[in-house]
């Protein structure tokens, strides 16, 4: 059964698309590369899969999970590292399915929470202000927090941004780890080389679908190229998408 | 002496016992509020909304005279208005919070004064902008009371969303639909805790007592709740020195109040642990690890 189907999904900002009539499935387990320049829409594509962005067209459906069922990992460009919280607190944040408005930490969460941090390499940074932490000790406490949510399926958003290799080869260790466990792992990447060398499955986006399947078959120079050539910009003479009409009188 | 300077006045005078129980309400309560304001980087949007209650506030004015009841819930409902009008703009257009409320608040501002300049004298228009923390009768202060109860008790229920939407606003938004919900409840404690320092400190002062606590505790720690705790005390301290002083020297309590504040914040500013001006100048030796 798949994890995630895509039904000619839109998904864009003020009536434009920024990811265009996306079709396919994403199966249980799988782990697959998102990949396309900036302005691809790969982050937007993964907002909608975890619910923040409704798609502007078609429908994305989450093969019988719940969304707490979804673990994300945000650009840490999003998160306010001037707030007075500490890393234990943050990485607790990951426990909020159980413990939810009221719920108590007790030992056996705090304990969860230790050993979430311990599997990052981040003993005796627990009572550290996130604001001092470097990008790399930011980047293995978000990889903490998902971790503590243990959810089946993983969207992480450029996880490996501006970190050093030995940082980026112990998360994408632990990548690999759950895509082990039989977890569903969707990243949004950069890194060419690493997509070729530990990612079996790879999307290709520029603003659509270039190309999606396994990833020696979807890495080619004329892939790229395609996506190369994407227009970033919005054009707001635009008019309405005649692709949606046809869809729409399809189903 | 010092007894009669710094005790006298509140075993002496009933009004002043009134006036100091007041301000420990107005901080235990409106401080927690105000480190949230700053810290989700509201402080203006405080400011905003203490000129917002303004209409309502004339409006029950001008229903009941002085009364405070009628003020208090005219008030509350303009603010509620204003926030909520704001809080949806902002959430459902994209426009950014901040220029949503100025717009809101600028109109209320304005029908406010024409409200009170139309029908209501310049005493009474100084009594809305300044207030008087030493008229207040012991219906007022349970108002207040009971103001400051039902916002410790609604910010214990949204504390847990309100933090994470500050920090990681996107998670929040993945694991709960609690954070649109606590945002507004949260304008909704800033609107009351605003009304209750009106009675106090007027309209123009009234978010004082949220604000400069606030900035004092950021200069002396990086903890949340130690921030909470250094602005209630900071709060009280100047709520209990400006009585003071108000009641020594003559100068009007509302005023006095904040000045001690500001005191204190400069006071902070420069030798605050966190930031501190001084402790830039002089960080002592740097450390082994």
């Amino acid at each position: 059964m798949a994890a995630l189907h895509f039904h000619n999904v839109t998904l864009g900002y003020d009536r434009h698309p920024a990811v265009h009539h996306l079709n396919g499935e994403v199966a249980r387990g799988a782990l697959v590369a998102v990949i396309g320049p900036n302005g691809a829409g790969k982050s937007t594509l993964l907002r909608g899969i975890v619910g923040i962005l409704k798609p502007l067209d078609g429908s994305i459906h989450l093969g019988g999970l719940d969304a707490r069922d979804i673990a994300y990992l945000p650009q840490s460009a999003e998160i306010d590292r001037s707030f007075p919280i500490s890393v234990f607190d943050f990485v607790g944040t990951g426990l909020w399915r159980d413990a939810g408005l009221f719920g108590g930490i007790g030992k056996a969460a705090r304990d969860k929470i230790l050993r979430a941090i311990a599997s990052v390499g981040l003993n005796g940074f627990e009572n550290r202000p996130i604001g001092t932490l470097s990008g790399g000790q930011m980047q293995r406490v978000l990889f903490a927090r998902v971790l503590l949510q243990d959810a089946s399926l993983i969207v992480l958003d450029e996880p490996f941004n501006a970190i050093d290799s030995k940082t980026t080869a112990d998360l994408l260790a632990l990548v690999k780890h759950w895509h082990g466990e039989g977890r569903t792992v969707l990243a949004a990447l950069h890194d060419m080389e690493m997509v070729r060398n530990h990612f079996s499955e790879t999307l290709v986006l520029a603003r659509g679908p270039v190309a999606w399947g396994a990833t020696a078959e979807v890495l080619t120079p004329e892939n790229l190229m395609v996506a190369m050539r994407m227009c970033e910009a919005f054009d707001d003479t635009a008019a309405a998408c005649a692709a949606d009409d046809i869809s729409s009188r399809a189903a | 002496m010092v007894y009669d300077a710094l005790i006298g006045p509140f075993t002496e005078f009933e009004f002043m016992r009134r006036a100091l129980a007041a301000v420990i309400a107005l901080s235990l309560a409106g401080a927690p509020i105000g480190v949230f304001l700053m810290l989700r980087r509201m402080s203006l949007v405080g400011d905003a909304m203490a000129h917002a209650i303004l209409p309502g506030a004339a409006v029950g004015f001008l229903l009941s005279g002085l009364n405070l009841f009628a003020m208090t819930a005219g008030g509350l409902i303009a603010g509620f208005a204003v926030a909520i009008l704001a809080g949806v703009v902002a959430r459902s257009t994209g426009l950014k919070e901040d220029a949503s409320l100025a717009t809101f608040y600028l109109a209320s501002l304005a029908l406010g004064v024409t409200i009170v300049s139309i029908k209501g004298t310049n005493i009474d228009l100084l009594h809305v902008l300044f207030g008087n923390i030493l008229a207040m009768d012991d219906q007022t202060l349970l108002v207040v009371a009971f103001n400051a109860t039902v916002t410790l008790l609604v910010l214990a229920v949204i504390y847990r969303p309100l933090v994470i939407e500050s920090v990681d606003p996107l998670f929040l938004r993945t694991v709960s639909r609690a954070g649109g919900p606590a945002h507004l409840a949260f304008l909704a404690l800033v609107v009351i805790n605003l009304v209750n320092g009106f009675q106090a400190l007027g309209t123009l002062l009234a978010v004082g007592l949220m604000i400069l606590p606030a900035g004092i505790a950021r200069f002396w720690s990086r903890d949340l709740t130690a921030m909470i705790c250094i602005a209630v005390v900071a709060a009280a301290v100047s709520g209990y020195a400006g009585l003071v002083l108000s009641f020594q020297t003559r100068v009007p309590s509302g005023p006095a109040i904040i000045l001690v504040a500001t005191v204190l914040y400069v006071v902070s500013v420069l030798f605050g642990r966190v930031g501190g001006i001084v402790r830039q100048l002089f960080p002592g030796r740097h450390l082994e690890a």
